[in-house]
């Protein structure tokens, strides 16, 4: 797959439909990828990668990229397209600035959650079959990929890409993937549980931002939360709530517009399931409004946004128990 | 040498915490962090915390002064209490020397007395490491893993915690619990320093060097072209700041109270877009700059004001934790073909 990428991004840097391809850069060790913008053919030989680990959603990339001159190619797994439909709905992307090139995606791991499996020392890692065959200084350990994936990848959504200009290898399909198994369990559970579940793994917050500056949804010029003129810039917790707030303001703010691509909670330095506050809301307008998926098509009103006289009303409902 | 077999280590955490407060890095859903020690509550089998232990000494925030408006008088109150004495059990090789390198930033004129206090009343005791990690670069600059600095220092075999002062603070914390130790001779300890030592040698970072950097390139490494590519993917947020033992930029702001105001100061990350904001501006307008900074700092800034010492101490948590996988081992290896 690599090299039948690497081979399409030479033909359409020669051929000037591109000037620049974004995609993954070879790291240290492996697993550490690196999204990056290559120029040339030398330095997609060099350094582009496609492998398990090129986790890294690419579509926000391009509301940065399409500002500058010329067209960019960009490699998009089938999640990364619904990101990238939601961009263009909102007018963050330029459309005409962009070559997508779908790519099929097996599902992805990372060099964390190797480690989370007591998998350390890591110094290579090879594919065979189900298996990663994982080399340490340690000695040679392996895994089953299907152990080994993403918790987001799981429970994918869809291995049916959304948008492209062309396809390398097959279209997949949208999948019946039960992704909200782990919301109805939080649903189940007392007020007290739940508030114990989200307190405990809110207060992990350090506050990095990383889940807000990675997010496709979460793409203002300037946050209120960095603007020192906001009156609610936050860069120290008034009181030990206040990172929860956060989060919890942060799902309200991209609700309906969340494609639930998962990068939150992949680059949670503290493993925080931000995912389930987004999935939440997922579930709870699929219920109310009918399924949605955000980023499914390019212009949609998403219900939050749109007003019908059939439109339910939330707290009647819930009050109802859903009937 | 002094030795507990580990099937005690929890009385012995129990003689520690009855005498003062007591700090373990333990698992908080899921995650390894360092805890107030409760009976009952178990080490981490983790290598090393997510967040440093700097925090123990340069807190993520802290009310620096309050100030009570009153008709025409302002009442200044100091907000501090007493600081009780503590004990952090269990710090790792590399954080430890991190605390040198904050020394290095707050016990200079002006001292920062907020900072010096809690080093006064803190005990450091320190803990091998058995399974250093790929991204562990410790040796880098010179820290032993396998025998950490810190006021004592501890080795944990399969069956056995062994313990050793390095310092006063350590020799009086372990006359407290001595009773409950045991002599030994440090043949387990020894076994167990060359097994480690021989594993730090396998480590795939084994030979990664930053002597390239320091003061006299400067200019060289600050012009460099290719912080452009270096910093093109940085996402600006403050994951590899925040994880970072040495890193001590901080923000002194008020926030008022509606009757007062309280003069707080809280981390501050060079990688945030108001970094350094002043009334003349952004000095550093693009993410390229505020990049660039957090490297020259720990590479070149630091040992030029410090006799050659780097602002870094090869932990390894910004290697596993940047959600772009940029680091300061891809930087130094990146640039060190310019200098």
């Amino acid at each position: 797959m690599q090299g039948m990428m690497i081979n399409r991004a030479k033909e359409l840097l020669r051929d000037g439909t591109v000037n620049r391809v974004l995609g993954w850069q070879a790291g240290e060790f492996v697993y550490d990828i690196t999204p990056a913008v290559f120029e040339t053919e030398e330095e997609l030989d060099e350094g582009f990668v496609y492998n398990g680990f090129c986790g890294n959603n690419l579509s926000k990339y391009l509301v940065k990229e399409t500002l500058k001159e010329g067209k960019i190619l960009v490699f998009l797994k089938p999640c990364d397209t619904y990101s990238f439909n939601q961009l263009l709905t909102e007018h963050r992307i330029d459309r005409e600035k962009v070559y997508v090139v779908g790519i099929p995606c097996e599902g992805k791991t990372s060099g964390e959650m190797l480690k989370s499996k007591g998998i350390s020392g890591i110094t290579g890692i090879s594919e065979d079959g189900d298996n990663f065959i994982v080399d340490t200084v340690y000695g040679q350990t392996t895994i089953a990929k299907a152990d080994a994936l993403e918790e987001r990848c799981k429970t994918c959504k869809s291995k049916k890409h959304v948008a492209y200009d062309e396809l390398i290898g097959e279209d997949g399909e949208v999948l019946d993937s039960h992704r909200f198994d782990m919301v109805a369990k939080l649903e189940a559970m007392t007020p007290d549980e739940r508030f114990a579940f989200w307190r405990g793994q809110l207060s992990k917050c350090i506050r990095c931002n990383a889940c807000r500056n990675v997010c496709p949804a979460c793409t203002c010029e300037q946050c209120v939360f960095d603007n020192p003129k906001s009156g609610i810039a936050q860069k120290a917790a008034a009181d030990s709530f206040e990172e929860n707030m956060f989060h919890i303001i942060r799902a309200f703010h991209v609700a309906g517009r969340c494609t639930d691509c998962g990068e939150c909670s992949r680059v949670c330095p503290q493993n925080i399931p931000l995912h389930l506050l987004n999935r939440k809301f997922i579930k709870d307008i699929d219920e109310l409004y009918g399924d949605y998926q955000a980023g499914a098509e390019v212009g949609t009103r998403a219900p939050l946004t749109n007003y019908t006289q059939d439109d339910v009303e939330p707290s009647i409902v819930y009050h109802r128990e859903g009937k | 040498m002094l030795k507990i077999s580990l099937d005690k280590l929890g009385s012995l955490f129990d003689a520690i915490a009855e005498k003062e407060a007591l700090y373990i890095p333990a698992d908080k859903a899921g995650q390894p962090q360092y805890m107030r020690y409760q009976t009952g509550m178990q080490m981490t089998e983790a290598l090393n915390t997510v967040r440093s232990a700097k925090d123990f000494f340069f807190p993520q925030t802290e009310n620096l002064v309050n100030f009570k408006v009153s008709g025409k008088t302002i009442e200044i109150i100091d907000p501090r209490t007493e600081q009780e004495d503590f004990v952090v059990f269990g710090v790792r090789g590399c954080d430890v020397r991190s605390f040198s390198i904050l020394d290095k930033v707050f016990l200079v004129d002006p001292i920062d007395t907020y900072y010096e206090n809690r080093r006064k009343h803190g005990t450091i005791v320190s803990m091998a490491c058995t399974r250093p990690s790929e991204t562990c670069f410790c040796h880098t600059f010179g820290i032993d893993a396998a025998e950490p600095e810190g006021d004592a220092v501890c080795w944990k075999t399969e069956d056995a915690l062994y313990i050793k002062a390095n310092t006063e603070k350590g020799e009086a914390l372990i006359e407290k619990i001595r009773p409950m130790l045991e002599e030994s001779d440090d043949s387990a300890v020894e076994a167990q320093k060359a097994a480690t030592r021989e594993i730090l040698g396998k480590l795939p970072l084994a030979n990664f060097s930053t002597e390239k950097f320091g003061g006299d390139v400067l200019l060289k490494a600050f012009n460099s072209e290719k912080w452009a590519s270096l910093s093109e993917a940085c996402l600006g947020c403050g994951t590899c700041t925040f994880v970072c033992p040495t890193c001590q930029c901080y923000d002194i702001r008020d926030y008022d109270t509606g009757h007062g105001i309280q003069r707080f100061r809280c981390w501050d990350s060079c990688m945030y877009s108001d970094f350094t904001l002043m009334a003349g501006g952004q000095p550093r307008l693009t993410q390229k700059e505020r990049f660039r900074q957090r490297f020259m700092h720990k590479l070149v800034y630091f040992p030029a004001n410090n006799n050659g010492e780097y602002g870094c101490v090869g932990c390894g948590r910004c290697l596993s934790k940047c959600p772009i996988s940029m680091n300061i081992v891809k930087v130094a290896k990146s640039l060190e073909g310019d200098l």
